[in-house]
């Protein structure tokens, strides 16, 4: 990997480059138009190839100047807050909206190096409360307070 | 004086108690924000905009506006006590003001960005009264094509003020427009990139993807490093500045509203640029230059100002013509949309007691931020001590609740979840998120706006530059994209720059 001067462009390149070709592929199948009455295949295509055009000079730049280095990924931080989000998507139909607020908080807190159990379970009591009291009774959004799960 | 009778009308509308708490409710919670470090407005503005579907439209947007100019006076509070600027566009402030802080001058800076932000919304405010309804006389004969050029201006411009590498800026632009082109398309009822999933056949909501790539994306990025935030306030005392304060902060106050007036209009633009701009103006012309960055009371007041000024001017044209210049301005177009408001220049002419209500309720705002932060100024120091672990959890808890209520279904909550993860891998390659959601509103506007054009003209695509008007801004467009690539200029952009560092 030491021919390439800047990791940052070579990402990011690569991103430009596949999410571009992946455009334009397919859009194969929406239909060009002419230029009069454009079809619905007519930005998708120049958008993604522009897309992979851009992707494809970051990826000749990262070999030709030095950038600096990524860094350090915070994979840990980012599976917690993202996977507990998730969670939260996945349980609050059927265990109700206290139970996965308190889910998603003590999950998600646990990301922080400073993680305490006892004051992450006190946040996760305190906001479930007042999500339920702002969301579910103030402004009647239609979650269950305890989900079907649990025969709510 | 018909710009009289439009105030009048404003200040009836804006006047009434349920819209003044409206307003002081922005305006309380855009403070908040401000001053705690890690929110920004665009993922505030973002997971309250569910919330205010119920409101009445005017109380909707006032609220809506005051969390955005707000959050201005907030992150410099923690700027001047504590050296930690609460907001990008409160960076500058901290140069002088934190020392002015040490020097045990924290009362007169706190005071001084006070007077600069009041002063400089005050007049700001007024020209937005001003230009607004002559711009949007003109934004009324614009067609299709017109609208068009304007916002292929509004993307160059943003390409030309984004921060970092002009590559990137483009890439993101790109992208945005591509992802903007999700969901059915309007001419042919086509369902594009919806990968035979129902929930994408209206394409995805801009709430979905400004709360996962600046809500959650950021919480990622603060968790990186997190550091502990000792918050060793100063003793806030001595808040009147003294005559000659007064007259040394005069200048730099009238030039901070200049430039800041000015830039916030521009595309990219608003309250960050309008600061840095104005502190390096002021580091130039001020007389006392040699004091900057060591508690000069002038580098307060000038960025203090113009942040305030460029985040008023912002929102001109966002009134007049429905084009963001910003972020947060894409997220107040959104709004208005789901309110049922068409944004653009006919907003003034069907709905004046909406667009003065919002004007007037500015300057109503404004006032209400200096009462909330000089004597008040304690209780907002007491909130910089709350700890990112707390703070964190409750902002996803609010993200996820927010997203899910806006059509009632999981798949949002997903799809956040997802955008936080490219928003987080994207901010580490350096990749703007700015330009990104700039284009993502405007994307399939200006689809349909350049069908439309060509429809009209028989597909001729002369009718871009037949217009003298659509001649006029593809032209600028392709001066701004030509000067970027001048190597000099570029070199003047890399140094205004780097004071962000």
């Amino acid at each position: 990997m030491s021919a390439i001067r800047n990791p940052k462009d070579f990402w990011a390149g690569l991103i430009y480059l596949g999410i571009g070709l992946g455009a334009v592929y397919i859009a194969q199948d929406y239909e060009m138009g002419t230029a009069v009455r454009m079809g619905p295949g007519y930005f998708p295509n120049v958008l993604g190839s522009v897309l992979a055009l851009v992707g494809l000079i970051a990826l000749l730049r990262s070999f030709m100047r030095p950038g600096e280095a990524i860094g350090r990924l915070a994979w840990r931080e980012a599976v917690l807050v993202l996977g507990a989000t998730a969670l939260f998507g996945m349980l609050v139909r059927g265990a109700g909206l206290a139970l996965s607020v308190l889910v998603l908080v003590v999950i998600s807190s646990y990301a922080s190096r400073q993680f305490r159990l006892r004051s992450s379970v006190f946040l996760a009591l305190g906001l479930a409360v007042f999500g339920v009291l702002v969301f579910i009774k103030g402004l009647g959004i239609p979650l269950p307070l305890w989900g079907k799960w649990l025969g709510g | 004086m018909e710009l009289l009778a439009n105030l009048g009308l404003g200040f009836d509308t804006a006047f009434t108690l349920t819209n003044l708490l409206y307003c002081l409710a922005g305006v309380a919670l855009g403070t908040l924000i401000g001053v705690l470090p890690g929110l920004g407005p665009v993922a505030t503005i973002a997971m309250l905009l569910p919330a205010t579907f119920g409101l009445p439209p005017v109380s909707a947007l006032i609220m809506l506006a005051g969390i955005y100019y707000g959050a201005q006076y907030g992150g410099s509070t923690t700027a001047i006590l504590v050296n930690l600027p609460g907001e990008t566009s409160s960076v500058v402030t901290a140069l002088d003001g934190y020392q002015m802080a040490r020097q045990g001058r924290a009362g007169k800076a706190l005071a001084t960005a006070a007077i600069g932000s009041f002063f400089a919304g005050t007049v700001a405010t007024f020209l937005l009264a001003v230009f607004a309804p002559p711009l949007a006389d003109i934004a009324l004969k614009f067609g299709p094509a017109e609208y068009f050029s304007l916002m292929v201006l509004g993307l160059i411009g943003s390409i030309v003020l984004a921060h970092g590498s002009l590559l990137h800026a483009i890439g993101m632009i790109v992208l945005g427009l591509l992802l903007g082109m999700m969901g059915t398309d309007i001419n042919s009822g086509m369902a594009r990139y919806t990968f035979d999933t129902p929930e994408l056949a209206d394409g995805i909501s801009f709430v979905v993807l400004a709360m996962g790539m600046f809500g959650l994306g950021e919480i990622i990025r603060n968790l990186e490093d997190e550091e502990l935030r000792s918050a060793m306030v100063t003793k806030v005392s001595g808040l009147m500045p003294s005559r000659e304060d007064l007259k040394r902060i005069a200048a730099p106050i009238l030039r901070g509203t200049a430039v800041g007036a000015l830039l916030g209009i521009l595309p990219g633009g608003g309250a960050i640029l309008a600061a840095f701009a104005a502190y390096s103006v002021e580091k130039k012309i001020s007389p006392n230059s040699a004091q900057f960055g060591k508690g000069a009371i002038e580098g307060v007041a000038a960025p203090e100002a113009a942040n305030n000024a460029g985040a008023q001017t912002s929102f001109i044209p966002m009134l007049t013509l429905g084009i963001p210049s910003n972020p947060v301005m894409a997220l107040m177009i959104g709004a208005m949309i789901i309110q049922g408001i068409q944004p653009g220049p006919m907003v003034m002419i069907e709905q004046p007691a909406l667009f003065w209500g919002i004007i007037v309720s500015m300057w109503i705002g404004n006032l209400f931020l200096v009462i909330l932060n000089l004597p008040l100024i304690g209780l907002w120091v007491r909130l910089i001590t709350i700890p990112y672990r707390l703070l964190y959890p409750a902002i996803l808890v609010f993200c996820a609740i927010g997203v899910f209520s806006i059509n009632n279904r999981e798949f949002d909550i997903y799809l956040m979840a997802l955008f936080g993860l490219l928003g987080y891998i994207l901010a580490k390659l350096d990749c703007e998120m700015a330009p990104l959601l700039l284009a993502f509103i405007l994307g399939p506007m200006m689809e349909e706006y350049l069908r439309r054009a060509l429809l009209i003209s028989r597909g001729d695509p002369m009718v871009l530059v037949e217009r003298p008007i659509s001649a006029t801004m593809l032209a600028l467009s392709v001066v701004a994209l030509l000067l970027v690539l001048v190597p000099a200029f570029r070199k003047t952009r890399e140094v205004a720059f780097q004071e962000d560092d």
